[in-house]
Order: structure tokens, then sequence, then C-alpha cells
């Protein structure tokens, strides 16, 4: 046996290490959190959010288009994407256990790390071809695909940890299977199944590279799903690699928006799931 | 159920029934529909997945009609105007800053996974993973703007100077200074991964047997030593998988390194010096390509990556669930 000594010395200098990763992991964290806020402050104003972009020069304008964009894709990849997910989730908690279930879980869990880049190319093949025209349509398909296989890894998990003998009380009452499913076990993981509904929101809402080519952009209002539409995350990537300096910082003050957006989903997200804690005790 | 009374009343042995909720024979018409739809929507997921992979299969192949796979993967010229397409500048791009990403990943976040499991009073470890769990969140295209904007600068002007000063012997780190580059992407993507191998890491390492920790302890062991002894033999499988996850979000990330890997096709040693990868090719040329055979070379560049991020999450996952269900269920 070594020196005590030099074991204490050795725990100590492990621990100041695992220190230093902490420190290490929010340098980067600080640094992005403070320029987004700094830089994007400045450009926060009413216009910003509801006007036009302008042209390179000139003063004023806003991304207003790109938020209602986004706003707009992601609602609509909501409408397919969450039933799908949840009801897929359902089905990997009730009856997964067959091969069908494990084949299906084990899918689920692979398809939620495929990039996000490769699922633009699926919409693409599957709605902008076809239509012959980038649209709305084509960027919410290729987010309803990334929502549905994250979302039913996340129910599942919350379905299963309701207690069984919930379960059990409404069978023995006399309740069929189906009403028990709906109306006991998952009213009872609601919450749960809310707030991963609302991670897999704000998930997708950052997503820029499925929607390069399947919603392309555009410079005015769009709410027609089979026009271009603009979104906030392509516009900040327009901006960013612009070399105008006032596009710049409106790449900034556009990151800042979509920093609130998913900022505000996390963050109801935490609220719902504490409330829910405190409930159950 | 009336039938089993009339058993008991006659006096048969009674018989036992199965529990309701796993027998599908009998049910009403409702139960029949409802796990009917449900049973739609799950199978939905592999529709899902086989769409994606017949989706990819059909746009890439008027490529795959002019140029065998081989030739695909190990060309190196790329020139959609003499219709020459060989993505191995891309498939090497993505390698590298992905193999960088890990390197300066993965040691980090198993500190900073001990950290939290180990070290720190319990009471402040959800303080410590909140924020690690905001790093995940951050969008892909606000990275790469703070990579622009901090990063870039940051090696051109002090990190790439000093390496090449220090290093410069290996031929990693040779070549002016640029600030765009693998070096950059791959720093970015470090920060990226770093969340899910944090998360897993530490999900990991909490299924350690608290018996095996506590036999340490009471053997008069440090808490390191309880790490090296107990914790560590019984999470390395997991942690492997949590770094093959970490790897396979690395290898399809796209906006990120798109803005900061210098989107050039030379296939440089050097880590200083501009590259491209797969994802970003995609990203860069899906929008403005018009004839089928380019289109087809930049989704044969999707089905690459797919076919890769598939294969690395089926092992990760496999890692990590064989860890968490503990040594016993390994084998089935």
């Amino acid at each position: 046996m070594r020196h005590f000594a030099f074991r204490r010395f050795m725990n100590v200098f492990m621990t100041v290490l695992c220190g230093v990763a902490l420190v290490a992991a929010f340098i980067p964290l600080i640094s992005v959190l403070y320029l987004v806020i700094s830089k994007g402050a400045a450009g926060l104003s009413w216009d910003f959010f509801t006007q036009l972009p302008k042209p390179v020069g000139e003063e004023g304008g806003g991304i207003g288009n790109a938020l209602v964009g986004t706003l707009y894709m992601v609602g609509l990849a909501c409408l397919m994407g969450l039933p799908v997910g949840v009801g897929a989730g359902v089905f990997l908690a009730e009856r997964g256990d067959g091969t069908v279930g494990k084949t299906v879980r084990f899918v689920a869990e692979v398809l939620s790390g495929v990039p996000s880049i490769v699922i633009g190319i699926v919409a693409y093949a599957m709605v902008v071809i076809p239509m012959r025209h980038f649209s709305a349509l084509a960027g919410s398909v290729a987010l309803a695909i990334m929502i549905v296989p994250y979302l039913a890894c996340s129910t599942e998990e919350l379905i299963r940890v309701v207690p069984t003998s919930l379960r059990e009380a409404s069978l023995a009452l006399g309740v069929t299977n189906w009403r028990t499913s709906l109306l006991v076990i998952l009213r009872t993981a609601m919450t749960g199944v809310v707030t991963a509904c609302l991670l897999a929101v704000a998930r997708v809402a950052g997503e820029t590279a499925p929607l390069l080519f399947t919603a392309l952009n555009n410079q005015y209002w769009n709410v027609s799903p089979v026009q271009p539409t603009a979104s906030l995350t392509v516009a900040i990537y327009n901006y960013a690699i612009s070399p105008y300096e006032d596009w710049h910082a409106k790449a900034w003050t556009a990151a800042l928006v979509l920093l609130m957006l998913v900022g505000l989903l996390n963050l109801t997200s935490r609220v719902l799931t504490r409330n829910r804690l405190k409930g159950a005790r | 159920m009336a039938e089993s009374r009339a058993n008991v009343l006659d006096g048969a042995p009674p018989m036992v029934e199965r529990p309701q909720s796993t027998d599908t024979a009998g049910e009403g018409a409702g139960d029949r529909l409802y796990y009917g739809v449900l049973w739609v929507l799950g199978f939905f997921v592999l529709v899902v997945a086989g769409l994606i992979v017949l989706n990819l299969a059909l746009v890439s192949r008027p490529l795959f009609a002019v140029e065998g796979v081989w030739d695909f993967v190990k060309g190196d010229d790329w020139d959609p105007v003499t219709q020459k397409f060989g993505a191995l500048p891309f498939i090497y791009g993505t390698l590298v800053t992905s193999l960088v990403a890990v390197v300066v990943a993965v040691p980090v976040a198993i500190g900073l996974a001990l950290f939290i499991t180990q070290f720190a009073p319990h009471k402040l470890a959800p303080f410590l993973s909140t924020p690690v769990e905001w790093l995940a969140a951050i969008p892909s295209v606000v990275y790469g703007l703070w990579g622009l904007a901090v990063l870039v600068p940051w090696l051109r002007t002090s990190v790439e100077p000093f390496l090449g000063r220090a290093f410069g012997f290996l031929p990693f780190f040779k070549g002016p200074p640029i600030g765009f580059g693998y070096l950059a992407a791959g720093l970015c993507l470090a920060v990226m991964i770093l969340p899910t191998v944090v998360s897993v890491s530490a999900e990991v390492m909490k299924t350690t047997p608290e018996a095996q920790r506590e036999a340490a302890l009471a053997l008069g062991a440090t808490t390191w030593e309880s790490v090296t002894w107990s914790v560590m033999p019984h999470s390395r499988a997991g942690i492997l998988g949590a770094s093959l996850l970490g790897l396979g979000r690395a290898l399809g990330e796209t906006m990120a390194v798109t803005m900061l890997i210098g989107n050039s096709r030379n296939i440089s040693i050097s880590l200083f010096a501009p590259g491209y990868s797969l994802p970003a090719v995609i990203a860069n040329e899906f929008a403005e390509a018009t004839d089928n055979i380019h289109i087809g070379a930049l989704a044969a560049c999707g089905l690459i990556l797919f076919v890769i991020t598939f294969l690395l999450n089926a092992a990760a996952r496999w890692l990590v669930t064989a860890v968490q269900k503990g040594p016993a269920r390994v084998v089935t």
C-alpha cells in the first residue's frame, strides 16, 4: 500500500482536476450566453419582431416573417409529429414487450441519432420532388420526422413509471383496458408527456439543417404551406455568414430571439415537472 | 367470467385467469380499436425508418448509375461541372473534426460526470447538471455564430500560433494560423457533444452498486480510490457507449461545422488547415444543385452519414443498456 499522504494527495488532485473539467465546461456556456445577450439586446425593438428584412445598408427592418415562419412550421410539425410520437410511446409501454415492440424501440432509439441534415434530404425527396417546389410543408415534414422517435422514447419512459397498482385498481373496477390506458395511465403521466412534447418542440425549433433545402427561405410574409418560407434559424445562418457588419448584428439579435423561444419552452417544461414533483409529495 | 364461476360451483378446480392488461383475447371493440390505433402508430416508426432508407437510396441512384460506390468513397475530386464526384475530402473532414471533438470532450466529460456523481455534495448535484443541460439546449446555428465571433479569432491569434511554436514538429500543427479549419470545427463540436457524453456517463455511473462503493470506502479507500476500484470498472463500457453517442452526434452535426470548417475541398494533415465535411457539403450545395447526378452525389453523402451514425448509435445503445442492466443480462 502506498503512503497515506500520497493517496490523500492523489484524492485532492483528482478532485481538483474534475473541478477543472467543470469550469472548462461552463466557460463556453457563459461565453455563448453573454455574447448573445450583450450583442443581441441592442437590436431588440418592436420593429425587429414585426417588420420584413431590409436590404444591406438600409436602417431598420426585422425578422417578423422568419419568426412567423418558424412558429408556423413548428406548429405544422407538431400537428403531424406529436400524436404519432405519443401514440408510439404508449404502444411501446403497453404492447412493447414482443418482437415488434422491441424492434420499434430499437429503431426509435437509433433514429433519434440520425443527423438532421439526412432527414432534410428525405423530406426533400418525399415532398419537394413530387411538388416541384420548396415549401413550408416540406420543412415541417422534416421536423415532424425528427419529433417522432425522440418523443416515442421519452413517452414510453414516462408511462412505464406509472405504478402498476393504478392500472390494476382501474381494471378491478371493471373499466375496460382502453379507458384505463387513456383516462388513468395517460392522464397520470400527462404532465410528463406535455413536458416531453415541449422539449421535443424546443429541439426542433432550433434546427437549421433540415430547413435549408426544404423550406428554403423567403423575403416576404408567407403562411401558405406550399410556398418557400423563412425561418429564424436559416435567417441567423444567412446573416452570420454574410460579410456585412449590420447583418452580423441582426444575426445576434435573431439568435437572442431564438434562445428566448427555446429557453421559454425549456423553462415551461421545467416548471411543469417541478409542480408534478410537489404534487407527488 | 360466468364460465369460470360455473366451474367453481361444479366443484371443478378454479381456472387461473391471466391478468387482463396483457390479454388481448376477448376484449371489447373499444379495446381492439384503441390498441389497433396504437399498433399502427408504433409501426409507423418502422415505416419512417424504411422511408428514410428508401428515399436516400432513390435520390442517390442517379449517381451510382454512373459511378461505383468505391469510386465515390475514395475519389478526392469533386466538380459538379465536369460531373466528377469523390467524397473523400468530406469523409476525411467529418472523421477528423469528430475525432478532435471526442478527444477533447470525453476526458472533460468523464471528469465532469465524476464530479457531479462522486465528488460534489449530493445536494449540489442538480445545480451542476442543469447548466450542462442548457449546453444541449442551445441550437447548433447559435454555436456556429459563437464560433465565428469567439473561437475563430481566438484560435487565429493565440491558440494556433502557440501550438505551432510548441508542437510545430508534429504534422498536425503545421501551417499558417487561419482560424477556420478542422480545429475550430472540432473544438466547437466538442462543446456541443459534451452534454450528451456527460449525461449518459453520469447515468451509467449512478448505476454502480452502492455496496461496491461502500465496500471500497469501508476498506479505507479515499473517494478517488473508490472511483478507480468500483465506479470505473462498472462504468467503463457505458462510458465507451456515451463516447460513441457523442461521436455519432459530432459526425452528423451540420451548421456549426459548415460555418467554421472553412469549406475547402483539400485534404490536409494539419488541423489548422481549412477542410470540408459531409453535412457541410450537403448544406452548402443541395439547394443550388440542379442536375440529378449532383443531387444524387449529395444524397449519397447523406447515405454514408446515415449508415455510419446508424451503426454507431446501435453499438452505443447496446453498450449503455448492457451496463445499466448489469452483467447478468448482457448475454441475452
